[in-house]
């Protein structure tokens, strides 16, 4: 039988983001994937450079409006690496919260999409109410749903307001019996199983070798978690869990995400329970950052978040660079997809849960050898940004 | 009165097209939102459709990036007539923070006609609701 091209994208039902997947199907069979990203560029990194350290900040709160705080806290990471600051205790601890509730609004947001892609709308209407109970206490907090704005250079903006804790521990408590239905709706009820168990299977050497991370690795069994590995904020001092499933495919990587969530809920509390009183933010804070450069690692819901931050000792950062999980993700995704049937690749491609404006840059490689100085005039990056015709 | 039966059923039931035009997903999740249990905007009639060619409403969400540009008039012209196009937040109104980056046009009006702006960072979906409604109003105007 030929083989037929199948364009899925820029835009199409089953993906939230402007992305092209271009599929060549043999029968049934997905034979080869190919993808074009690229989109969702908006030259973040360069307009970087013509802000301040703080506007920066609130410019990569833009980076996802899912895994905001996790950019934003990344950064800041480094940034104060970079200027030697020791924030107050009390400022991880609500950073660490942030982030944790953070984490579990992104996994309940992936549970719905998964079960709107294998048509399960059910499953999405269920956990999108569960989800709403986060962002009431997001928006307490914080003060705004998504894009939350907390973190500040030395600390945090807001504190948690007071005699509310019982209040968000009450909320916490519901949820968590809503995330044990769900582990037992996945593990007991049928249809989950048939529908996921076995497809798009990534071996746990094949997750290795490709670089997979975040909860993608772990479903393939691969033990890593940079909360584990190398603890930032308060996460040595918090007891909990690394989970990891074995079954490399879509069923393992929901089941996954399900028990983070009861993790997640559990470090949220800890936090809650055990938030040292004192200042939340330090009361003075330079300026200008001194010269110097930082690289600092987070675990962001869909795995490890990278930045880099170096100053030259102005106002501006001289250079900050973004790596987002889900430019690791797709290497992994996209040769799963290979042998896959077309019916499976949309929730194949959603199952590593993809985040696109994360994702998308410009990157042009260098060949040292001819000795080419490897200048790029800035009309020439608008050039590149469009990528050529679609 | 033919015409007149066709503005009822377009005012009671609004489809929409959802499309990300470069947003960092925050818009996107809030518009979702508001189709979900808490918010509902099933109960004024509108429903989520995946192709364009099924749509009443387009719902932009973030900057037009150069890239998007060409599939967004694309998508624009596959919609059928009459069409409306919401823009929901900052970045879809004006840019917002993108603004003046070298890959971003600015707002989704750059490019296509907009008839309701809802702004916030990231639009509440009570916000979206409001545009939504006052779109809908708007519409009935127009039927007269």
């Amino acid at each position: 039988m030929a083989e037929v091209k199948i364009p899925i994208g820029p835009q199409h039902p089953a993906l939230e983001e402007p992305e092209l997947f271009l599929l060549t199907v043999d029968g049934e069979e997905i034979v080869k994937a190919e993808m074009r990203i690229g989109y969702n560029h908006r030259g973040m990194e360069k307009s970087a450079e013509f802000r301040t350290f703080l506007q920066t900040l609130y410019l990569f709160e833009r980076i996802c409006g899912i895994c905001s705080h996790s950019h934003t806290t990344c950064y800041i990471l480094a940034v104060e690496e970079v200027a030697g600051l020791e924030i107050p205790e009390r400022a991880k601890f609500i950073r660490t919260l942030v982030g944790e509730l953070e984490r579990i609004h992104s996994h309940l947001l992936w549970l719905g999409i998964a079960g709107h892609e294998i048509g399960f709308d059910t499953l999405f209407m269920y956990s999108w109410r569960d989800r709403e109970f986060v962002l009431d206490i997001l928006e307490e907090i914080t003060g705004n749903r998504v894009n939350y704005g907390i973190n500040t250079i030395g600390g945090v903006r807001r504190d948690i307001p007071e005699g509310k804790i019982d209040d968000y521990l009450k909320a916490l408590d519901i949820l968590e019996e809503r995330c044990q239905y769900y582990a037992k709706l996945a593990f007991e009820e049928g249809t989950l199983a048939a529908r996921l168990s076995g497809v798009h299977y990534l071996s746990k050497e094949k997750a290795i070798e490709l670089c997979a991370c975040g909860p993608m690795a772990r479903a393939s069994g691969v033990a890593t978690d940079v909360r584990f590995e190398e603890p930032y904020l308060v996460y040595d001092q918090i007891p909990f869990n690394l989970v990891t499933y074995d079954s490399g495919d879509i069923f393992g990587r929901t089941v996954v995400r399900v028990l983070e969530v009861i993790e997640s809920i559990k470090i949220a509390r800890y936090c809650l329970q055990n938030m040292p009183p004192g200042e939340y933010r330090l009361e003075k804070v330079p300026k200008k950052i001194p010269e110097g450069e930082a690289f600092s690692r987070y675990e962001a819901p869909r795995g490890e978040d990278v930045h880099y931050v170096r100053s030259d000792g102005g106002e501006n950062p001289y250079r900050a660079k973004v790596r987002a999980p889900t430019m690791q993700n797709l290497l992994a995704t996209m040769e799963s997809l290979k042998g896959s049937y077309i019916a499976d690749a949309p929730i194949a491609i959603a199952s590593m849960d993809p985040c696109f404006s994360c994702t998308d840059r410009i990157a042009l490689v260098r060949d040292i050898r001819s000795g080419k100085e490897s200048r790029i005039r800035f009309r020439d990056l608008s050039k590149y940004g469009k990528g050529g015709e679609r | 009165m033919f015409q007149s039966l066709v503005n009822w059923a377009r005012v009671k039931s609004p489809w929409i097209l959802h499309w990300n035009t470069g947003a960092c997903n925050a818009c996107d999740i809030e518009v979702l939102a508001a189709l979900t249990p808490r918010f509902d905007v099933e109960r004024f009639g509108i429903l989520l459709q995946g192709t364009p060619r099924h749509a009443d409403v387009i719902v932009c969400t973030g900057p037009v990036t150069r890239q998007v540009k060409d599939r967004l008039i694309r998508v624009y012209n596959q919609t059928p007539d009459p069409k409306f196009v919401v823009a929901v937040g900052t970045c879809a109104c004006s840019g917002g923070v993108f603004r003046g980056n070298y890959n971003v046009l600015g707002g989704i009006d750059q490019v296509i006609p907009v008839d309701a702006y809802i702004p916030g960072c990231a639009a509440r979906p009570d916000a979206i609701i409001d545009g939504v409604v006052k779109l809908l109003a708007k519409l009935q105007g127009k039927a007269g």
